[in-house]
Parts: structure tokens; sequence; C-alpha cells
């Protein structure tokens, strides 16, 4: 529970391995949490641009997604970050989108 | 067993109006493995229930911020299940190790299982067991074809029953099971006549369950061989359901990234996701499985079944092109392994 606020976390959201350790106990190599944060944060970082958004991780605990004009929303976790980032731009963050993938190939 | 296999399961029997929810459940639960449920019933039908513990829980949705109709927290089911809980550790009701609900035959299943899955408290004492659908061999077809309720009832299912074949004409059985194969190519469909019910196979088996994991993986990509390719695409007029396969590893980090944009996006018509993925870096395949915006925590097969190391995965979607999908997640993939992400072929059934 958050000691400012009252509100009752949830688990870890189900795209951080470290939530579900027994599903990734076979991994070969190890893999920290910040590590897999770091990963996350540069992977997204490439799709996010095409959008003009960048996004920070925050104290390993949370993100930062930001605007070229600086406009700002802290977020906790990859779906947060989508519906945020569709807020900020005013529009769709289409995975499908044609123009999206062809960034993403020529990047 | 971790620790949310330990949580306690509520499965979802479902169905249209007139399908036999309530004579499949009573059926159910004689069981002896199945003594020791509590029920929850959204209406009381004609057939009586006779079991100790149940519930009677008014239909209200709560419409979260965001406004999808699926992310939606059912405050009655939230109520009723907290109260059964409470009522239960302060020894007013006997102890229970798993919950039924029984959803009205209009219900979307969807908002029931992000209560569980997403209400602060109920998920760290319950989890989504499997969803049953019943469904009338005699009016089944009808309903599928007119009311979009009962075909995403029937998409969005782990188990489909089939009731009152003793009723309908052998044509006409084969031609709903057909439909029904088109819609979800992933549920096994048992024949509740003829096959009788097999509590463990419907409700106590799942994919958290060391039994039922075999079980989900035969089901969902069994009879899918990935050999084949598009023209063997199962589609109805809306809700389409095929497997893609990956030759190469998926980059967990790219594929939580992908998946998640497209729910976001999408989920309203992605209606379910299940799949075995060879994740880069990980010995033994790891198991997702998504109702629209719900994904359960993912879990693994302690091994693989076979030689056969392709990723697979089973969409069961409304009006969403395979290939785009397809092409869409080999070129995220590809963010997190330069080299590129090939298939081998897709087949669906």
């Amino acid at each position: 529970m958050c000691s400012l606020c009252g509100v009752l976390g949830g688990r870890g959201h189900w795209t951080e391995s470290a939530s579900t350790p027994e599903a990734f106990a076979s991994r070969l190599d190890a893999t920290t949490r910040r590590r897999e944060r770091q990963e996350r944060t540069a992977i997204a970082n490439r799709i996010l641009t095409h959008y003009g958004l960048t996004l920070k991780d925050w104290g390993g605990s949370s993100y930062i997604l930001s605007t070229k004009t600086g406009r700002t929303v802290i977020v906790d976790n990859l779906s947060e970050i989508w519906i945020a980032a569709e807020a900020l731009t005013q529009g769709e963050c289409d995975p499908l989108d044609d123009g999206l993938l062809a960034d993403l190939r020529a990047s | 067993m971790t620790q949310y296999e330990t949580l306690i399961p509520i499965n979802v029997i479902t169905g249209f109006l007139g399908s036999g929810k309530t004579t499949v459940l009573a059926q159910l639960l004689r069981a002896p493995d199945l003594s020791d449920t509590a029920v929850l019933i959204n209406e009381f039908g004609e057939v009586g229930l006779d079991h100790q513990l149940i519930e009677h829980a008014e239909e209200s949705t709560l419409l979260l911020e965001n406004g999808c109709l699926c992310c939606a927290i059912r405050g009655d089911l939230k109520d009723a299940l907290r109260t059964l809980f409470s009522r239960c550790a302060r020894g007013e009701i006997p102890q229970f190790k798993r919950v039924v609900i029984e959803t009205s035959g209009l219900a979307d299943p969807v908002p029931i299982a992000y209560t569980i899955m997403a209400e602060p408290v109920l998920q760290y004492h319950f989890r989504l067991g499997n969803i049953v659908t019943v469904v009338d061999a005699v009016t089944g077809a009808d309903a599928l074809a007119r009311y979009p309720e009962s075909e995403k009832q029937a998409a969005i299912a782990d188990r489909i029953v089939l009731s009152k074949t003793d009723l309908c004409e052998p044509g006409d059985e084969a031609t709903l099971r057909a439909k029904l194969a088109e819609i979800n190519s992933a549920a096994p469909i048992i024949d509740a006549v003829r096959d009788g019910l097999d509590a463990d196979a419907l409700l106590t088996h799942d994919i958290y369950t060391p039994e039922g994991k075999r079980a989900a993986i035969d089901a969902w990509l069994g009879e899918q061989d990935g050999g084949h390719e598009d023209a063997h695409a199962a589609h109805t007029a809306d809700v389409s359901s095929f497997c893609l396969w990956f030759d190469e590893a998926l980059d967990w980090t790219a594929f939580g990234i992908w998946m998640t944009m497209l729910l976001n996006r999408h989920g309203d018509r992605v209606l379910r996701i299940k799949g075995m993925l060879n994740v880069e870096g990980v010995a033994d395949p790891v198991l997702i499985n998504g109702v629209q915006h719900v994904v359960h925590p993912p879990t693994h097969l302690a091994g693989w079944p076979d030689t056969d190391r392709r990723s697979r995965i089973v969409f069961i979607t409304r009006g969403l092109s395979r290939a785009r999908i397809e092409a869409s997640l080999a070129a995220f993939n590809a963010l997190a392994n330069p080299a590129p992400s090939g298939r081998a072929g897709v087949a669906a059934e």
C-alpha cells in the first residue's frame, strides 16, 4: 500500500519478468530488473520517437514520458505509457500503422 | 507452485440465453472435487441448484475513466467476492477452494475477468480460471449469427460445452461445430450429452495447474501445423482465429512493448491471445494468455513438448488482419534482434 495516498498497489506488470520469476526461472543468463528496464526504455524510445516523445526511467520505479515541448507525464508501466502517449499527442499510437513500421525498419 | 497458482481460482460459466448454463453447472457441482466450491450467479433460472454456497449478484458495472467496456470493474462482483472472502475468513461460511460464476445470458464475461485480475483487493486472493461457454446445439448457430454477445462468449472461451445435442440434427451439429472452430480454434468442444461433463477437464485443470498446462498447449496448438499457409486462415465475417509461428526466439522486452501497444489501440478487437513463446535467453517455453485488455501473468512449461522450438501464438480477433499483426510483431522483435526476424509459416484452423 502506498503510505502517502493509501492506494493498494497491484502486482507487478505482466511484462516485467521480475514480477513472475518462476516463468523465467530457466533463464540462461542473469538479467537484472534494472537492466531489463534499461532495455525496455531503449526499445520504447525507438518507437516513441516516431511520435516525438521521449521516455526516461525514473528511479527504477516509474517512467517519465515527455514531449519535445517539455510536457511530461509520470507512468508506472508499459500499459500506461501508451495511454499517456496518445493523450500527449492527441493521436493514435498504432503498432499496425504502416508509417510506424517503415520507420522502425529504417532505423 | 508459484504464488499466483496458490490463489483461489474463479471459473466463469457463460452462454447465451437458454443455452443450459445452470444445468451444466448443476451437473458439475455433483463432482466430489467441487464440493468446496462457492457459486455466484447473476440471475436465478428455472433450474434449481442444490449447493451450500450460493450467492446472488445484481449486475452493475462501474466504467473506468478510459471508458473501455472491457476494462470495467463489476461493482456487484467485487462486493460479492469481497464479502464471500471475508465471511469465509471469519468462519461464517465453510472454507472454499474455488469459485464458479454463472453469468447472465447477455453478459460480456470480459469485465468479470478484468475485475478478478485488476481489482486492488481481489487480485491478491483470487485468480481467473477457465472460462466455459455453453452453446445450445439447437439454437446456437442462429445465436452466433445474430447476436454479437453470443459470438464473443464463444470467442473468449477456454472450453466450449455443446448442450442439447440429442435434440438437433447431426448435420446441424456439424455446421455448428465448424462455426465454433472458426471463431475459436483454441478451445476444445465438449458434447455434454455424449461426452459427459468432466469437472477436471472443464474447471480444475487450467494453465496454472500442472495437469492443465500440457492439455492447454494441445488444445491451443495441437491441430495447428506450422507448415500451412495463409489459405487456411479461419475467419468469419467478424471474428477470425489464426496462429502465428516464429522461427527465431522472441525478445521478451520487445514483445511486451508490442503487445501492450497492440492491446491499448486494438484491445477491443483482440478477443483472445494464447501462446507458447521461445523467449531469447530462456530455456523453457513461456506461456502467455490474454482476454482483450486483460493479460494473465506469464507462466512456463517445464520443457518443450517436442523438438519444435518455434514460438506460436493463437489470436482470436475481430476484424484485424493476420498479415499486419505478423509484420508488426516481426518489426518490433527486430528492434531487439537486428537480424531479420523470420517466420516459417502461418497456420490457422
